[in-house]
């Protein structure tokens, strides 16, 4: 009953970030009312009546148990209620944002996957080696370099001096690549000394000798044998990163001017835009359990030992 | 790191070689700005300054109100019935004439929302022949400006939904909305049938990017032609570059300490003065806002009127300061902090972080007012932390930046700050004299004499202690010419860039 205990967890998920964000954002200091006629009106036209105009249309005095069971029942009604300052639907909005951060999200991920387990594999099958070193040199630098100065070094690098691409926009494919490797680079990092290390342990097996002694290729050896067992850890990894992918969504898309779901969070948090706080939140909760369900299942696909 | 940065930069080589150069006939624009709804309360902004939307009113760089979609305006004899003809000819993006009866339809949707017009005394707004008539409850002299501002922009009717929210933006602008997609972006092109100069490029986009590294990296990488608003670092490093021209211009913002004036230690105009003089404006102008200056009275010197060549210009002396302070009974404690009647003169400063450089300026008063003997502690805090505790009566200092000209006429603001008290403006500050002036000013009663007085009152009483003054930013790529600053951050001047030759 995997999926029931899937849906399960989805549940308790979509509970405890609703109740939480909701709790956070009411612990956050200063009067919501000015916040939101802030972002709605501008930061020059907030006063003691727009506050209260505001104050006023939303009901914002009343308790806040009574708030937060409106906002679940309304949540199992699949409604999430309107932004506070634009007046859109919050499901209008985060679905035209969530399809902007899956894109680059997708794209980081792809990138991820292009750039670090092959490299992670080619190092792994000759421990020691120059491109090993390298690769642990590289891996640590990126990993180590926090996303916002990764993205601004390559904008920096990429549009300013070389001219290749725009440094920030939305809209056009070339839009997409470098705030996807901004997030991909850190990503490839991890993923290519997972290989790395899957590649080793592989490479000592007796099967693996066994393969080599009985005349195959370390091509052939690797494509037969060894791929189906560095893929194991490295799709574990790659639920894992999706927390990272979040983390990361949040800053570049912030850098970038991309319009997705973290850039959408920043300004509603700012904003106590609380709908569109607890709408993006509970998207990337019910996303991390999602990817991890796909993954649980890929995973008992490419090795059928584990299911019992 | 050079494997993985290779590999990248090739597989990013590849992907972009054949997408590289697109619409290069489009001039684009980057600004801070969000475009969050298509309704002009919320997001008019971006459309005035745009060139999609346009009001009754307009402004020259000078201040001075000029015709818009109103030919001419007049006001009666009692000053309660204003007209405004509406001009012939203008047409709406969506083929519509413009007519009395729309105007004032937009203007009366405008006032049912919080924030300009349903401050102002009006209780009709009606089409007449060929005009539209504004019917007041008292003399209100400001009101032209009034319908200068964004809020007041005039859109078609079918731009309205049912509640009065407009869903899109049909305007009367030199340019027209071609897609509108908050909250990033929007594209415009050429209105046809435009009343005035067809402008000289045909196609404008706007794209909204809130971090201003990003900003600054767009105009050097060429990704934008017009780029809004930059910090204050990057302005020192693009003015060096060979593709933008950095262009600056003083608004009408200023960076302003907000006094408690009946706070036992703040309630003489000596005290208050004693901070200011403690304050070292070009010092602190220089280090944190890297402007040459910094203030030396409440308005900017745009703000024609209310500034004045005439004032004594605020100084920075800090041994008057102590004679002053101990003229009040202060004396020097043992750690240096001055004490009176067993209290050592320790304040509350309290400042938000919104505007990145106000906890820096903070940081900076708290050094020149400790070289006093004046103890600050820094609270940086919620931009709404100043009104509540100006309501609550706890605040004792707050630093804040105030726009005096949302409105072309600052006297808006001013009725709202200082006559007697506001939000964002005096606190605990009772000058009859001054609210006098500032209501017969509103009225149109009383001209450039009273306007002098008033601002001298400001000078003398300090009822909030005037730092600096702001200024705008742009940087403009020198493949075009013609952009500017407008001083009222009204318009991007959009219609009158070219492209360089």
């Amino acid at each position: 009953m995997p999926l029931l205990s899937r849906a399960l967890q989805a549940l308790a998920v979509a509970l405890l970030v609703g109740v939480s964000t909701f709790a956070m954002m009411r612990a956050l200091p200063g009067d919501a009312a000015w916040r939101i006629a802030a972002g709605r009106y501008g930061y020059d036209n907030v006063d003691a009546a727009a506050a209260a105009s505001v104050r006023a249309e939303l009901g914002l005095d009343g308790p806040a148990l009574p708030a937060l069971l409106q906002w679940l029942g309304d949540l199992f009604r699949l409604d999430f209620g309107v932004s506070l300052v634009s007046g859109q639907p919050v499901a209008a909005e985060l679905a035209h944002q969530l399809g902007a951060s899956l894109q680059l999200a997708l794209a980081a991920v792809a990138l991820s996957l292009l750039i670090g387990p092959p490299l992670g594999v080619a190092a792994g099958l000759r421990p020691g080696g120059a491109l090993d070193r390298a690769l642990l040199v590289a891996a640590t630098a990126f990993r180590a370099t926090p996303q916002f100065l990764l993205a601004l070094v390559l904008i920096v690098l990429v549009s300013v001096e070389l001219g290749w691409l725009p440094a920030a926009g939305h809209g056009a494919a070339r839009h997409v690549i470098l705030p996807s490797l901004a997030l991909a680079l850190g990503l490839a990092a991890t993923s290519a000394r997972i290989a790395r290390d899957a590649t080793t342990e592989i490479a000592a097996t007796a099967f693996w000798r066994f393969a080599e002694f009985k005349g195959l290729s370390r091509g052939q050896v690797l494509w037969r044998h060894g791929l189906r067992n560095v893929a194991v850890p490295l799709l574990t990894l790659l639920g894992l990163q999706f927390v990272t992918l979040v983390e990361g969504v949040v800053v570049v898309e912030t850098i970038f001017g991309w319009p997705g779901i973290g850039h959408a969070l920043v300004h509603a948090i700012f904003a106590r835009d609380v709908p569109v706080v607890q709408g993006a939140a509970l998207m990337l909760g019910l996303g991390f359990v999602a990817v991890n369900a796909a993954i649980d299942i890929a995973l008992r696909r490419i090795d059928p030992r584990g299911a019992a | 790191m050079r494997p993985s940065l290779t590999i990248s930069l090739a597989v990013a080589a590849l992907l972009l070689a054949p997408l590289s150069s697109l619409a290069d006939a489009t001039l684009r624009v980057a600004a801070p700005f969000e475009i969050v709804s298509p309704d002009p309360t919320v997001s008019g902004s971006i459309f005035t300054r745009m060139g999609v939307a346009e009001t009754l009113v307009e402004v020259d760089a000078e201040g001075r109100l000029t015709p818009g979609l109103a030919t001419a305006w007049e006001v009666s004899a009692d000053g309660l019935t204003w007209r405004f003809a509406i001009r012939d000819g203008v047409a709406f993006h969506d083929g519509t004439p413009l007519t009395a009866a729309a105007t004032a339809g937009a203007l009366e949707i405008a006032r049912a929302k919080p924030g300009l017009l349903d401050r102002a005394p009006i209780t009709a707004i009606a089409a007449g022949d060929g005009a539209v008539v504004v019917t007041l409850s008292a003399p209100f002299a400001a009101l032209p400006a009034f319908l200068a501002e964004y809020r007041s922009q005039i859109l078609a009717p079918a731009s309205y939904g049912a509640d009065g929210a407009a869903t899109s933006v049909i305007g009367t602008g030199p340019y027209r909305i071609e897609t509108l997609t908050p909250p990033q972006s929007l594209t415009a092109t050429a209105h046809a049938g435009y009343w005035g100069p067809a402008p000289t490029i045909a196609d404008v986009a706007y794209t909204a990017v809130g971090r201003a590294e990003t900003r600054a990296l767009m105009a050097e990488s060429g990704d934008a032609e017009f780029v809004y608003a930059l910090d204050p670092a990057t302005v020192t490093r693009l003015r060096g570059s060979d593709e933008v021209t950095v262009h600056a211009a003083p608004i009408p913002r200023s960076l302003l300490l907000k006094v408690n004036a009946a706070h036992p230690f703040l309630d003489s105009a000596e005290a208050r003065r004693a901070l200011s003089l403690a304050i070292d404006r070009q010092g602190l102008a220089q280090a944190v806002l890297r402007y040459p200056e910094g203030a030396d009275q409440l308005f900017p010197p745009s703000v024609a009127g209310w500034h004045s060549d005439a004032l004594e210009p605020l100084a920075h002396d800090p041994d008057e300061a102590r004679r002053l302070l101990a003229g009040l009974g202060w004396t020097p404690g043992a750690d240096g902090v001055l004490e009176r009647d067993g209290r050592r003169f320790e304040l509350t400063l309290t400042t938000y972080p919104d505007r990145p450089e106000l906890p820096l300026a903070a940081a900076v008063l708290e050094q020149m007012f400790r070289a006093v003997g004046v103890a600050l502690t820094i609270d940086s805090t919620n931009s709404s932390e100043i009104p509540a505790r100006h309501a609550a009566g706890t605040l004792e200092l707050g630093l804040l930046a105030r726009n005096f000209a949302l409105v072309p006429d600052p006297i808006g603001t001013i009725l709202q700050d200082y006559a007697p008290t506001g939000d964002w403006g005096a606190m605990g500050w009772e000058n009859a004299a001054f609210v006098d002036l500032a209501n017969r000013i509103a009225r149109g009663e009383a001209g450039a004499a009273a306007r002098a007085e008033a601002a001298a009152i400001l000078q003398a009483d300090l009822p909030v202690i005037p730092i600096a003054w702001y200024q705008q930013t742009l940087a403009a790529s020198n493949r075009v010419a013609g952009a500017a600053i407008d001083p009222w951050e009204r318009s991007f001047g959009l219609s009158a860039i070219r492209w360089a030759d």
